[in-house]
């Protein structure tokens, strides 16, 4: 079988570049250096990978704003075949319920898939629910948190990297595979077809009509889950004692202040 | 279109405790912090245990705080699936109708609460470090650190119920257990048929899942290190002490996702935490906050690790160390 992949991804802000602005108490990400959300690059690495060994199609599928857009060429140049974006004022503020009904429906819109790749969470949020609720919604299998994917016949396999275990899970396609960060080393794109892609409008952009969504299945309004309150960590008042002297004088002074912490 | 819920029908704070044979630690830790909340919401606390052949885990979940148990024991429920226990749950929750329902934020428990929460269209939170409740509304208040841990943001769903949130191994502590503590083990009989496990588990290896979170002391390194930890497994040994690390690590592949430290992986609670190499990225930081003592290793004066350290040394830690620990050695050998 050739499968018929389809990448879901997101452009992050970096977080140690968001702060909260103490006034408006909303996030500033002004200044802040978007990126692809890692473990996605990771995702679209699987799929241009059984792509190579078993032909097939990748579509990737991500909703996002406009700027959304050059990042989905870097990808196409990467070697995926074509890119969705969803993208409308209507998907603001959405929580995970929302975000995994939209790109449900984006995925049945394409007319047919196999598995459906994603990263284990995003960067920015960290929840990690997007990947089995678009199972849900889709009602297909789900293998969350691998770093090896296979696929046999109409048959995923996939091992789950639990930590300090794993298990191996198959499943028959179509199915849902969400996979952890840094589990394999993702190509570079080819910058011919990053242009290609840039001049000719490989990405294609859908709304929530075209998806025949209404307004309150999608973004804040379709969301369950709503900020009640942004407010600063407390902070940890610590003593900062520096050892002085020599190296030799702070590892005796460093050894007596771990002494009390050893057991016999 | 979200269904309308008659919200005050739902009764009850539900915490799902996995379990391999015991309880995973992180289900100590939501009993000890689901009892304090049932408590103030004036509602009763149920724990869930999904398995096969599991034995006396309700008493122990009731030691440990719970009103009442939910056992359900079913051959095909042995090992975790996604279709099987999102199933049962989804089948136990129509029936009973709890207000609240906690979940490890561990793999398995992230995998199924983010399912239930589309089957049941609900709210969920994602890795709760706080949690309150405001008890005039029976609404569950989840604090989930947002970009760098230092900012909290402050969660609440207020249609769609049960209301959901996955929390944070390792925050949490567990009560004493209690073994004059009362409880009712209900145990319920659920039709399962094998096909409507759509996963086969091909392979599935038996290591235990050490929680870094629940350690007592750690060692946590940073980029510092190089991703070299010979050394610091040498000390780890010496301290018995559990090893934990930054994200560059982790993203480097020096290290598992389970021992990354920080807002976006584990918090840790031990009495001792010893900081090398890590130069102090906010986001980092807030995974020390409940930490005892904090000692600090970096080349760097400036680093802002120190700011959030007991105990700052300056200096190299591959000088440092082996020194150290043939020190720390001697002392131990003399208290034997």
């Amino acid at each position: 079988m050739t499968p018929r992949i389809v990448v879901s991804l997101k452009v992050v802000p970096k977080p140690e570049e968001v702060s909260l602005n103490p006034e408006t108490r909303t996030l500033d990400r002004a200044g802040a250096e978007n990126v692809l959300n890692p473990p996605d690059k990771n995702a679209l690495e699987v799929a241009l990978g059984l792509k190579d060994t078993h032909g097939g199609t990748v579509t990737l599928v991500s909703m996002g704003p406009p700027l959304f857009k050059d990042y989905l060429e870097l990808c196409l140049g990467m070697g995926a075949d074509q890119a969705i974006l969803l993208s409308d004022r209507l998907f603001a503020g959405a929580d995970t319920y929302p975000t995994s009904l939209t790109l449900a429906r984006a995925i049945q819109k394409l007319g047919g898939y196999d598995l459906v790749i994603c990263g284990e969470e995003s960067a920015d949020a960290s929840t990690g629910q997007v990947p089995p609720g678009l199972a849900e919604w889709l009602g297909v299998p789900q293998i969350t948190f691998v770093d090896e994917v296979r696929v046999q016949g109409d048959t995923v396999i996939a091992r789950r990297a639990l930590g300090s275990s794993y298990e191996v899970l198959e499943a028959e396609m179509p199915a849902v595979v969400s996979v952890v960060v840094g589990s394999n080393e993702p190509r570079f794109p080819d910058f011919d077809r990053v242009e290609a892609a840039a001049k000719s409008g490989w990405v294609k952009v859908w709304t929530a009509a075209e998806l025949g969504l209404r307004d309150d299945e999608v973004g804040l309004k379709g969301s369950y889950t709503i900020v009640h309150d942004l407010v600063e960590g407390e902070p940890v008042e610590r003593k900062r004692h520096f050892l002085q002297g020599s190296l030799e004088e702070k590892i005796r002074a460093l050894a007596e202040a771990l002494e009390p912490f050893l057991r016999p | 279109m979200k269904p309308e819920w008659p919200e005050d029908a739902h009764r009850g704070l539900w915490v799902y405790l996995e379990q391999q044979g015991t309880l995973l630690p992180v289900g100590h830790e939501l009993l000890g912090k689901g009892r304090e909340l049932a408590d103030e919401l004036g509602e009763s606390l149920t724990a869930i245990i999904l398995g096969h052949g599991i034995g006396d885990l309700g008493r122990e979940a009731i030691r440990y705080g719970a009103d009442e148990v939910l056992v359900v024991d079913h051959p095909l429920l042995e090992g975790y699936t996604t279709d099987g226990h999102a199933k049962v749950m989804a089948q136990l929750i129509e029936e009973r109708k709890p207000n609240i329902l906690l979940f490890g934020a561990t793999y398995d428990g992230r995998d199924l609460a983010g399912r239930l929460a589309v089957r049941l269209s609900t709210g969920l939170t994602a890795n709760a470090t706080r949690l309150e409740v405001d008890r005039e509304k029976g609404l569950l208040l989840s604090a989930v650190p947002g970009f760098g841990g230092s900012i909290l943001a402050i969660i609440k769903s207020e249609h769609g119920r049960p209301q959901m949130s996955t929390v944070r191994p390792g925050i949490f502590a567990p009560l004493e257990p209690d073994d004059t503590r009362k409880g009712q083990i209900e145990t319920v009989a659920v039709d399962l048929r094998p096909e409507e496990i759509r996963c086969r588990v091909v392979e599935r290896s038996v290591l235990p899942r050490e929680e870094i979170g629940s350690a007592e002391r750690t060692l946590v390194a940073g980029m510092g290190t190089g991703g070299d930890l010979a050394l610091l497994e040498e000390l780890a040994s010496l301290l018995e002490a559990s090893i934990g690390v930054t994200r560059p690590l982790v993203d480097n592949g020096v290290a598992g996702r389970e021992r990354q430290v920080g807002s976006t992986g584990v918090s840790l609670r031990s009495k001792l935490a010893i900081v090398l190499g890590a130069s102090g990225a906010s986001h980092f930081v807030s995974g020390l906050r409940d930490v005892g003592t904090v000692v600090a290793i970096n080349t760097d004066e400036n680093a802002p690790i120190f700011d959030e350290a007991d105990v700052c040394v300056i200096g190299d830690l591959f000088e440092l160390l082996p020194p150290l620990i043939e020190r720390l050695e001697k002392a131990k050998m003399g208290m034997a």
